[in-house]
């Protein structure tokens, strides 16, 4: 069992370039937040190093931020541009019983973020959702397609804050 | 055939032909309306209570919707086939009551190899539903048929291995002499040794004790009831051979099964239950009354037949289903194996 | 002699797609089976087909009104669905709830859990081909929903934890009449296991199918009953206790491969038969201990949270069920994410379906106990 500040601490001198790691506080809950490119490092790391044994993914959560620049349409709707998708991972180690919760954050415009499928196999599914649903592409994911969605789909990714639904989905009509 | 074409005597056939039919659908219109009955009992139901008095024209209502549904037939369907399929199942069902003795002056067809004639008809079933398998075109259809197959083919043996100790017993295939055999004496049934063979009996009753439950259950797997229900297997396979079927099709092989219950326990009862004699004597020879004696052996026969198709309800509603090696392993490492020394053992007592 | 045998005959493996509309994939699950007869070369699930878009209303929802929506998620409990939601709404209002709420929370919880079970079971039952034990189980579960309709007026779906309290306070006779369902259910659970539980044909069937190994299922990330019968003792009641939870005595009980290996179908199914009991234990020290006191006092009228993150997790009937929520200061989300137990304990299917035959699939499906409108949302 060890705090969020431990762990904070064994991950910063693993990873101890500046820029890659550092905290974050949202409302009640610490977050670590991580650069994308190393997420899959620090995950074999938490999950590997028998100290922290984090065996379990609990969860993972993509999130359109919408902080880029809202061009607003004639009709109500806005288009995004620039800003951020992120990733939230919710860990926990059923071993040693404690929790952390990792962030990451991509660039809208090139959402590609590293799978951990092959750490957590639980996270399998959620990177597909996150996909499907946000649109953030986990790279090295063994079956990347839509899960939620039809195989089909091609009007873009529901969960993003610019997303329009399509007039028409195979010939029928979808808004009601 | 020596015999020339004369139409008082093909009417007599045709009367003759037409009895068991008559007994059948009523038969099953009412088997089918207690086994829902039953299954309601067993679940803490009522049943159905709507149609008729206590429900008893539910089944009728439910033909009559049969009847005037849509004949569907799947495009990809082989036609023929897929017509073919339910009568060949349901000839094969009704075939079977020509040898069935009802009592001592009714039989179908009096043939000497009355037995080997049951299991053997039985084959035709196995044709129809490989057919509607096939014909149907469907995935679940054509896995429900295999099942079928390889299920009622390995069932026949034990089945032939029961027959087989029967005729070391009795010497007979026929299944009116056997029921002779067994005289109205509930001690001289099939169960208890046959009549007329002294001490032997008491070695016998043992193994054809052990006998009748392997009959029994071979026949539970041979009319796929429960727990060998695989080719139709609900919760796997939809509904199996006859997912595809609609409207008089699919009645025809329901009234198959519940006749081939009817048949099957005949048969177990004609082999070891005394067919249709009385357990004790007959009211017809107290009263010096000769004609009430064949009345009363239809009585005691559809009684004792109806009997074991409600020990078959009963155990279609407590029991789960098996898995297809498992019903493999059931037939041959347990019921072959027992079967097969069992007929040792009778032989040995019988002729050593 | 097999060589001849094989190179004669030409083999392939059949495509079988079971689903979506199956009688046994609980739902609109549809699973493409690769078939080597009836032996399973490879199974893969496809779900989606119950997709509502839940994520995509709740950014435009106020919080209390997403309550009813969670309810539909798993339709089986969906007071525990309630319960998770509201517990994550709370802490990110960090507001005091009254100790009558927690214990009526707590109930309402325990007695869901039972009547999600008693669906499980019986279902489970109806997939091996036993037909009668579903129905007893519903005549009990019936019971349950009777009291659920006494407390809130409706029997499936019940708008009834809120946040900060619940919508009514208990009926004058609920106390009474469920501990009348605990003496009548007890015997019912002995009725099940003679019934259903040691039938030889049942074991048969679920012992040592579908064996899934504990560090699999850690990997997987698999919870609740499918965890524990796996034997890994872990139960968010006890971890990482929420509501009132760490004021009542109960076991977790994990499955012990008594009936075969450890974390076979058998042992999910015996798990929830324990479970059970357990419930009816913390809901006789509920019942026997709950205050008086007014349920509604801690309601807000206005639901405004902070800026921030707030993740609360319950041990739903199917395992853990957990609500991501990040507010942006308004009234309404910024967006929310569940972790659907049976949307994980799902995947995992694939990898223990892998050799066994069709017959098994289905009981492992019925074992892992999914419903589908907590997996498409």
């Amino acid at each position: 069992m060890k705090t969020f500040e431990e762990l904070f601490e064994i991950l910063k001198n693993k990873f101890n370039e500046e820029e890659d790691i550092s905290t974050h506080k949202e409302g009640n809950e610490d977050v670590i937040l991580i650069a994308a490119p190393k997420i899959n490092l620090v995950a074999t790391f938490l999950k590997n190093e028998p100290e922290l044994n984090f065996d379990s993914l609990i969860l993972l959560t993509g999130v359109d931020d919408e902080n880029g620049e809202k061009t607003t349409n004639e009709d109500g709707s806005f288009d995004l541009s620039g800003g951020t998708l992120s990733v939230y991972y919710h860990l926990e180690s059923t071993s040693l019983k404690h929790k952390l919760i990792l962030k990451t954050s991509v660039p809208r415009e090139n959402p590609v973020c590293p799978s951990v499928a092959l750490v957590w196999r639980g996270s399998d599914w959620h990177e597909r959702e996150a996909y499907d649903l946000i649109g953030i592409i986990f790279d090295g994911h063994p079956n990347l397609s839509r899960i939620l969605m039809p195989y089909d789909w091609e009007f873009g990714h529901p969960l993003r804050k610019d997303y329009k639904n399509p007039e028409f989905y195979n010939g029928m009509k979808v808004p009601y | 055939m020596n015999q020339v074409f004369d139409l008082p005597n093909f009417l007599l056939i045709l009367l003759y032909a037409v009895v068991p039919l008559l007994f059948i659908i009523p038969f099953a219109l009412m088997a089918v309306f207690f086994e829902r009955k039953i299954s309601a009992w067993i679940q803490n139901r009522i049943g159905p209570n709507r149609t008729g008095y206590w429900g008893l024209l539910q089944t009728t209502a439910d033909i009559l919707k049969l009847m005037q549904k849509e004949d569907i037939v799947a495009s990809g369907a082989d036609k023929k086939l897929f017509l073919l399929a339910p009568m060949l199942v349901f000839m094969g069902s009704y075939a079977a009551y020509a040898a069935l003795p009802f009592s001592s002056i009714y039989i179908g067809t009096n043939i000497n190899l009355g037995v080997l004639y049951m299991v053997a008809i039985s084959g035709f079933v196995v044709a129809g539903i490989i057919f509607a398998g096939w014909a149907s075109d469907n995935k679940y259809s054509i896995m429900g048929s295999m099942r079928s197959a390889s299920q009622l083919i390995s069932y026949e043996i034990p089945t032939l291995f029961v027959i087989i100790s029967i005729f070391a017993v009795t010497q007979e295939l026929n299944l009116k002499d056997i029921s002779e055999m067994q005289t109205a004496n509930i001690l001289n049934w099939g169960i208890f040794g046959y009549a007329g063979l002294g001490f032997k009996r008491i070695l016998l009753i043992p193994a054809l004790f052990v006998l009748m439950i392997i009959l029994f259950i071979s026949t539970l797997a041979e009319t796929n009831r429960t727990p060998f229900d695989l080719p139709e297997a609900e919760s796997e396979l939809v509904a199996g051979f006859h997912t595809e079927y609609s409207g008089m099709k699919f009645a025809l092989f329901f009234l198959s099964e519940y006749a081939n219950m009817f048949a099957v326990s005949a048969l177990v009862a004609s082999l070891f239950l005394g067919g249709y004699q009385s357990p004790f004597g007959y009211l017809g020879d107290l009263l010096n009354l000769p004609w009430l004696v064949p009345l009363e052996q239809v009585f005691w026969f559809l009684l004792k037949g109806l009997l074991l198709v409600g020990v078959q309800m009963w155990m279609r509603w407590s029991l789960p289903r098996l898995r297809i090696d498992q019903l493999m392993k059931v037939c041959w490492k347990y019921l072959i194996p027992i079967g097969f020394v069992c007929f040792i053992y009778i032989t040995i007592i019988m002729y050593v | 002699m097999t060589n001849i045998i094989e190179s004669k005959l030409k083999t392939d493996e059949m495509v079988l797609n079971m689903g979506p509309q199956h009688p046994s994939t609980h739902g609109v699950l549809r699973v493409e089976l690769k078939l080597d007869g009836e032996k399973i070369v490879k199974a893969d699930s496809h779900i989606g087909y119950l997709h509502r878009c839940f994520e995509k209303h709740c950014e435009a929802m106020t919080y209390p009104q997403i309550i009813p929506y969670v309810d539909r998620m798993d339709y089986l409990a969906a007071m525990s669905n309630e319960l998770g939601y509201v517990l994550a709404v709370e802490k990110l209002l960090k507001i005091e709830i009254p100790e009558r709420v927690e214990y009526i929370r707590v109930i309402m919880a325990e007695f869901q859990r039972i009547a999600s079970h008693l669906v499980a079971l019986g279902t489970f039952g109806l997939d091996t081909g036993a037909f009668t034990p579903f129905l007893y189980t519903f005549r009990d579960r019936e019971k349950i929903l009777t009291l659920f309709e006494l407390t809130c007026g409706a029997r499936l779906l019940y708008n009834y934890i809120w946040v900060g309290g619940v919508s009514h306070d208990l009926h004058p006779d609920f106390i009474r009449l469920a501990k009348e369902f605990i003496e009548y259910f007890r015997p019912k659970v002995v009725e099940l296991n003679e019934l259903l539980t040691y039938n030889k044909i049942f074991i048969e069937r679920t012992a040592n199918i579908g064996v899934l190994p504990p560090e699999l299922a850690i990997n997987y990330g698999v919870s609740g009953p499918s965890l524990r019968g796996s034997g890994v003792k872990w139960d968010i009641r006890r971890e990482d206790p929420y509501s009132i939870y760490d004021m009542f005595e109960f076991d977790i009980p994990v499955g012990e491969g008594l009936a075969g290996t450890t974390g076979d179908c058998w042992d999910r199914y015996y798990v929830r038969i324990l479970e059970m009991e357990q419930s009816l234990r913390i809901l006789e020290q509920a019942l026997d201990q709950i205050p008086e006191g007014d349920v509604s006092a801690a309601v807000p009228k206005r639901v405004k949270p902070i800026d921030g993150i707030s993740y609360a997790r319950v041990e739903n009937p199917k395992g853990e069920l957990g609500y991501f929520i990040i507010s942006k200061g308004g009234l309404q989300p910024f967006r929310v994410k569940v972790r659907p137990p049976s949307f994980v304990n799902l995947s995992v299917f694939s990898e223990i379906a892998k050799g066994h035959m069709v017959a098994d699939v289905v009981a492992i499906l019925g074992s892992l106990d999914i419903v589908l409108g907590e997996i498409d949302r």
